[in-house]
């Protein structure tokens, strides 16, 4: 399982890369794993805002569909246009090009509630999913 | 997901973890649902060939001397018109003309036939051969001393032949032959469940593992049961529990080539008739989606905001990248060609209507 030191992670299995005051969103590798061959991802509209812990989409594999839920609060900035056709991404580049959505964060956006690599690695070895 | 620990196992089941498959309950069993993913699986089908456990597939010997008229009495298809060497498939009705199962009936001898039946209901089937098997014909279960593979796509005959002294291009569909295969007597039918050329093969249990080896050792991908029902609902191809159960005529299921009215008394014969006549008020259909979400099974049908169907089966094509499925459409509206919404998740869909066997060559446009 991949699981890059620099991002931060949920317990809903979201990534978040903070960048000054953009937060770059997307499911882990050990989400997309599981899922299986994403189909279909659901994404809001640029400029919709998100609260923490929100519903902000939704990644469809052939076997299940998911819910994504916002790591951060934020303002819709961008959302990651291939995947409106190339959804493959998700699988094959989790933390790359299948990327989900750019957030525009506050400056003291918290972060205090997420996990880092080594916590989020603990988190699923013993939930066992 | 934890795998309960009292779920049965194929023979095959060694060679599942070995390949590193994802394991799944399904229907009493652990089965694979995908081993690279169930997306390149269904590809490799499509473009070559694939592999299928389908040892946990029921598998029965009905033989004696009453064996014809006992399967002419319990399934809907002509079993008199069924040659030796030759299989058809068909389907076991109850009273009220509703579908217990759908299988297939394979002729080996004027007086002996192997069905095989749906994991899920082999029970039920077993019990209601036998409650009409009359004295002098045995049904006998034979799933758990054999073991079943499918091989499927378009070059299964090439890596199929050099494992066997079976003729296989002179097999027609639907004919089987027995002979010996990777080295001990199997069974090999040109059938299949994917909508492409392809083979099942039954044999001994132990023997099934150096089959299923063998294609292994040939390059042919091992298939989970994702990849199995994706290219089903492509193809068309009910599956128990979805477009056809108990409550389902095989008139509104598309299903009246393997009902056959005039070869004399069976059970559900009056009532199928009655249904016929009646002209059925939903028809099943093919659904091609304009966008990717997938419909999946018990999602409403609308026309206009009122509901007119409901979704029995979705896929998504590895090979076409579109999303489809099946479902139940009210008569009135199950019109080859016409758009109407799949609600999903709260939001309609827009999806196009065509003959469900159809679905295997459609386009999003045509």
């Amino acid at each position: 399982m991949e699981l890059p030191d620099d991002l931060l992670y949920t317990r809903t299995h979201e990534w978040v890369r903070l960048d000054g005051t953009t937060a770059t969103v997307g499911i882990t590798d050990h989400a997309q794993c599981e899922l299986g061959d994403v189909v279909y991802v659901e994404l809001p509209d640029q400029g919709a805002t998100l609260e923490r812990d929100a519903v902000f989409g939704t990644v469809e594999s052939v076997k299940a569909v998911s819910d994504l839920y916002a790591p951060v609060s934020g303002t819709v900035a961008e959302v990651n246009g291939a995947l409106a056709d190339q959804t493959e991404l998700v699988n094959q580049s989790p933390y790359g090009e299948g990327w989900m959505v750019r957030l525009t964060v506050a400056p003291d956006c918290d972060t205090t509630h997420l996990m880092s690599a080594q916590e989020y690695e603990r988190y699923v070895q013993e939930s066992g999913h | 997901m934890t795998i309960p620990d009292d779920l049965r196992r194929t023979p095959l089941h060694e060679e599942h973890i070995r390949l590193g498959a994802r394991m799944v309950p399904f229907a009493g069993w652990q089965m694979p649902v995908q081993y690279a993913g169930v997306m390149e699986e269904a590809r490799a089908v499509r473009q070559a060939v694939g592999l299928f456990d389908i040892s946990h597939m029921g598998r029965f010997r009905v033989a004696g001397s009453d064996a014809e008229a006992l399967l002419q009495q319990t399934t809907t298809n002509d079993v008199s018109a069924l040659s030796p060497a030759k299989a058809q498939y068909s389907l076991i009705p109850n009273e009220q003309g509703g579908i217990l199962d759908d299988i297939i009936v394979y002729r080996k001898a004027p007086s002996d036939f192997i069905v095989v039946v749906n994991a899920s209901n082999r029970d039920r089937d077993l019990e209601f051969f036998r409650a009409h098997a009359p004295s002098g014909t045995s049904v006998e279960d034979v799933s758990d001393a054999t073991g079943m593979v499918a091989v499927q796509g378009p070059a299964a005959q090439d890596a199929l032949q050099p494992l066997t002294d079976i003729e296989l291009a002179s097999l027609p569909r639907f004919g089987f032959a027995e002979g010996s295969v990777a080295g001990r007597q199997a069974t090999i039918c040109r059938t299949g469940y994917t909508g492409e050329d392809g083979f099942e093969v039954i044999g001994a249990a132990a023997h099934i593992v150096e089959l299923w080896q063998a294609l292994v050792d040939a390059h042919v991908v091992p298939c989970g049961l994702g990849a199995r029902d994706s290219l089903r609902t492509e193809a068309g191809y009910p599956l128990y529990g979805h477009e056809i159960d108990e409550t389902t005529t095989p008139v509104e299921a598309g299903l009246m080539w393997a009902v056959k009215l005039d070869k004399g008394s069976f059970v559900g014969r009056d009532a199928i008739l009655a249904a016929k006549q009646a002209g059925p008020s939903r028809k099943l259909m093919g659904l091609i989606m304009e966008g990717r979400a997938l419909p999946r099974q018990g999602y409403s049908i609308e026309a206009q905001g009122e509901p007119i169907g409901v979704v029995t089966s979705g896929a998504f094509s590895a090979t076409r990248s579109i999303a489809l499925g099946m479902g139940y459409v009210r008569s009135d509206h199950a019109r080859n060609g016409a758009t109407v919404d799949v609600v999903i998740r709260g939001t309609t869909h827009a999806c196009r209507l065509l003959p469900k066997k159809d679905l295997l060559t459609a386009t999003i446009t045509s």
